[in-house]
């Protein structure tokens, strides 16, 4: 077999190598939280005999009920399922900006955003997945990143306004506009409005407020306001519609995953994650799901680290458009599950 | 209010930036676009359109970057493959075919033009190669080679001992034998500083130093045109070389002129090429803001300015002949963008288009096409897109 791997795949995994040490996982600080009973539903992903998914990086839903898969399999690739699980189609196979798999969001009018950290792009697509209608960043130039080989790719950190450093995530707010995570070599977040003009980015790294270290991922509510996954600083950071900072939760460990529910008395759902390297002790003291009010309150949690149903190994993103039921994208099981929650269920904590 | 304020704030920078750099007064042109034309099998997908041109049917062909290129482990050296197709449309949009699948030298897609026999000329930056189809789409010529390996940097040693960084970095270096891991060498700085830009000399081919490249030694090559006899003229190119080469109907070298520099007859960056009826060669100096214009034996006669720079340029057919010239200030595509007209004389008629990633905007223009006066097809790198562009016939 030849052993081939894009330029870019290259390049993104020395940059990660080069990058080894993102942050520790925290341990969360909350005390006496009370736990959701839930369950997996099993086998509800069904994909035709050949095909397979690589490591799930991304997850959402649209309005019909459909699941996007966006992951890293020989290529990176975005699949469609019904509201049944069952595989409907592949979107965007091949095109320029699928290299290395971050993250999917579908916005209001169910188009479908895709953020690729290989090519440093967000592409969207049309509700059917079969038009490109936007692309917001350039993919490196193919010659010119030859300097970049095999060393460490060279971020710009240069916060420049269409030009992406390892991005990951993808926002909207009612009026169209987007907010994109980037990344892991910027540090910030980068507002456009609907026509994909730049408005502002706001954000350094560092640990003070404001600041960020690794945005890796970001949603937003129905007033406008951003919930930043500041997965390095273990905290969740919210921003008002014009990047200014306004609150810090920085009691569920490290935010590898948020997602801001719909209907009208939204959540803030957080994941801290088991890390993809799953280093020692870790297992004991990540992997679980925080279920918040946007103000921060904690409402209670679901999950721990595993590889059994309703145990997470590593979920890199979640969609909870409804409320009780979390999709979640598994990088380390290959998998994405269909979680329910059953919050009238709930116990005291504790028990 | 305070996000009205900002956004005021934000308004009024972008007025005064485009006050600084709209500097000519050249009239507006009426004119519209359809940034929807082509439709494209399933899960088939344009990315950066580098070229796109029409046939003498009507019909449109696009080379564009996308796929994924990539280079090799695990061979002796490594290799650069794919990275960019060419297909064919009819003239109202829908599919005909793909042309060149898998072909060796489709790596960096850079232009497209057709000859008048309708020929399809393909100008890849990747392979350094001009790759000529006939109707048939079966490969009829190709100028230049594809660099058989790709320059990669050596890895940087680690620990050691340190040795001077003097010796010289060899254009090219098959560097999967190159520099075995933890053998001492210079500073990983100097080692770096040094490899790259052997790298980028290999990527870039040609013989380096910007003057006196001959054949076809193509570095990044552009655009390609051609004189009533068939002589072919490439544009050559945004690598080293800064020139234009010659060659006859058949592929045989016969000059080439211009090296890197800013006086008449010199270039920093050829963007793109273009003649007309005359035989008179008109050649976008991008890097320094002009088209150049020369006899069909590289003689200088004039220069074309005040169009910004010119990133693509055409010449229209018909009794008066006309040049359209993709101006791109800013290197995003959003800022400063139109496309000029230009009478052969130089003088400017009027532009049209802003930047941006709407219908009527331009992001990065490439490629236009301009058989027809007033219908213009424009290739976008940033928008992954083609416009179809009417204009109202001028008087």
């Amino acid at each position: 077999m030849r052993r081939l791997l894009t330029v870019l795949a290259i390049t993104a995994g020395i940059a990660t190598l080069g990058l080894a040490a993102l942050g520790a996982q925290s341990r969360a600080t909350a005390t006496n939280v009370p736990v959701i009973p839930h369950e997996s539903v099993p086998n509800f992903f069904k994909l035709p005999p050949g095909v397979y998914t690589g490591e799930n990086m991304g997850i959402a839903t649209n309005s019909r009920g459909h699941i996007f898969i966006f992951h890293r399999s020989g290529e990176t690739r975005l699949y469609e399922y019904d509201e049944k699980g069952t595989f409907v189609k592949e979107i965007g196979r091949g095109n320029y900006g699928f290299s290395f798999a971050h993250s999917v969001r579908v916005d209001a009018q169910d188009n479908i955003w895709a953020v690729d950290e290989g090519t440093n792009m967000v592409i969207k697509f049309n509700p059917e997945g079969t038009k490109i209608l936007m692309t917001i960043g350039r993919r490196p130039d193919p010659i010119q990143q030859l300097t970049n080989m095999p060393g460490g790719g060279a971020g710009t950190y240069l916060n420049k306004p269409y030009e992406f450093a390892r991005p990951t995530d993808v926002a909207f707010d009612a009026q169209g506009n987007v907010f994109v995570a980037d990344g892991y070599d910027d540090a910030r977040v980068a507002k456009y409005d609907k026509n994909g003009r730049f408005v502002k980015s706001a954000g350094t790294r560092g640990n003070a407020q404001g600041q960020l270290n690794l945005p890796h991922t970001i949603s937003a509510d129905a007033a406008g306001n951003i919930y930043i996954g500041d997965r390095s600083n273990a905290r969740v950071q919210v921003w008002d519609n014009d990047l200014n900072f306004k609150a810090s939760y920085n009691n569920v460990g490290s935010p590898w995953a948020v997602c801001v529910s719909g209907g009208p008395h939204q959540y803030l759902y957080v994941s801290n994650s088991w890390p993809d390297s799953a280093p020692a002790g870790s297992v004991d003291t990540t992997g679980e799901i925080y279920k918040m009010e946007l103000d921060g309150k904690i409402v209670g949690k679901f999950g721990r680290a595993g590889k059994a149903l309703g145990e997470f190994a590593t979920t890199h993103q979640m969609d909870c458009r409804n409320p009780d039921i979390i999709y979640t994208a598994e990088i380390n099981n290959w998998r994405s599950q269909k979680i329910l929650l059953k919050p009238q269920a709930m116990k005291p904590a504790g028990q | 209010m305070k996000r009205t304020f900002s956004f005021g704030l934000g308004a009024a920078a972008f007025a005064f930036t485009v006050a600084l750099m709209a500097q000519t007064s050249a009239p507006e042109l009426a004119f519209d676009t359809n940034a929807d034309l082509l439709k494209l099998p399933a899960n088939t997908f344009l990315g950066e359109v580098a070229g796109v041109a029409t046939n003498s049917k009507g019909n449109i062909l696009v080379y564009t970057r996308t796929g994924h290129p990539y280079a090799t482990l695990g061979d002796s050296r490594t290799f650069y493959h794919a990275g960019s197709r060419l297909f064919e449309f009819s003239s109202n949009g829908s599919f005909v075919r793909e042309l060149g699948q898998d072909l060796y030298g489709f790596n960096a897609a850079q232009g497209l033009r057709i000859d008048a026999q309708d020929n399809i000329w393909a100008i890849d930056a990747g392979s350094n190669q001009i790759i000529k189809f006939d109707t048939n789409g079966a490969v009829a010529l190709v100028l230049g080679r594809k660099p058989e390996t790709i320059g990669v940097r050596p890895a940087a040693p680690r620990g050691g001992a340190t040795a001077p960084a003097t010796t010289a970095a060899p254009a090219v270096t098959p560097t999967a034998t190159a520099a075995p891991a933890g053998a001492a060498g210079a500073p990983a700085t100097a080692a770096r500083g040094a490899a790259i830009q052997a790298a980028l000399a290999a990527a870039r081919g040609g013989r380096g130093a910007g003057a006196g490249a001959q054949g076809s030694a193509f570095s990044r090559p552009t655009d390609v045109a051609w004189d009533r006899a068939g002589n072919i003229f490439i544009a050559d190119g945004i690598g080293n070389n800064n020139r234009i080469a010659k060659f006859d109907r058949d592929g045989k070298f016969l000059k080439s002129w211009g090296q890197t520099g800013a006086e008449n007859g010199q270039f920093n960056g050829v963007r793109s090429i273009a003649l007309d009826a005359q035989g008179n060669v008109y050649v976008a100096d991008a890097g320094n803001k002009r088209i150049q214009v020369f006899d069909g034996e590289g003689t200088f006669k004039s220069q074309i300015t005040d169009i910004g720079t010119p990133q693509a340029i055409c010449i229209s057919r018909g009794a008066t002949q006309f040049i359209y010239s993709a101006h791109s200030g800013d290197p995003d595509g959003m800022v400063d963008a139109a496309i000029y007209k230009v009478g052969l004389d130089g003088k400017v008629i009027g532009k049209f288009g802003s930047a941006g990633k709407l219908p009527k905007q331009f992001g990065l223009v490439n490629s236009i096409d301009c058989r027809n006066e007033n219908e213009l097809l424009v290739g976008e790198m940033i928008n992954w897109r083609i416009q179809k562009v009417s204009l109202r016939p001028s008087r």
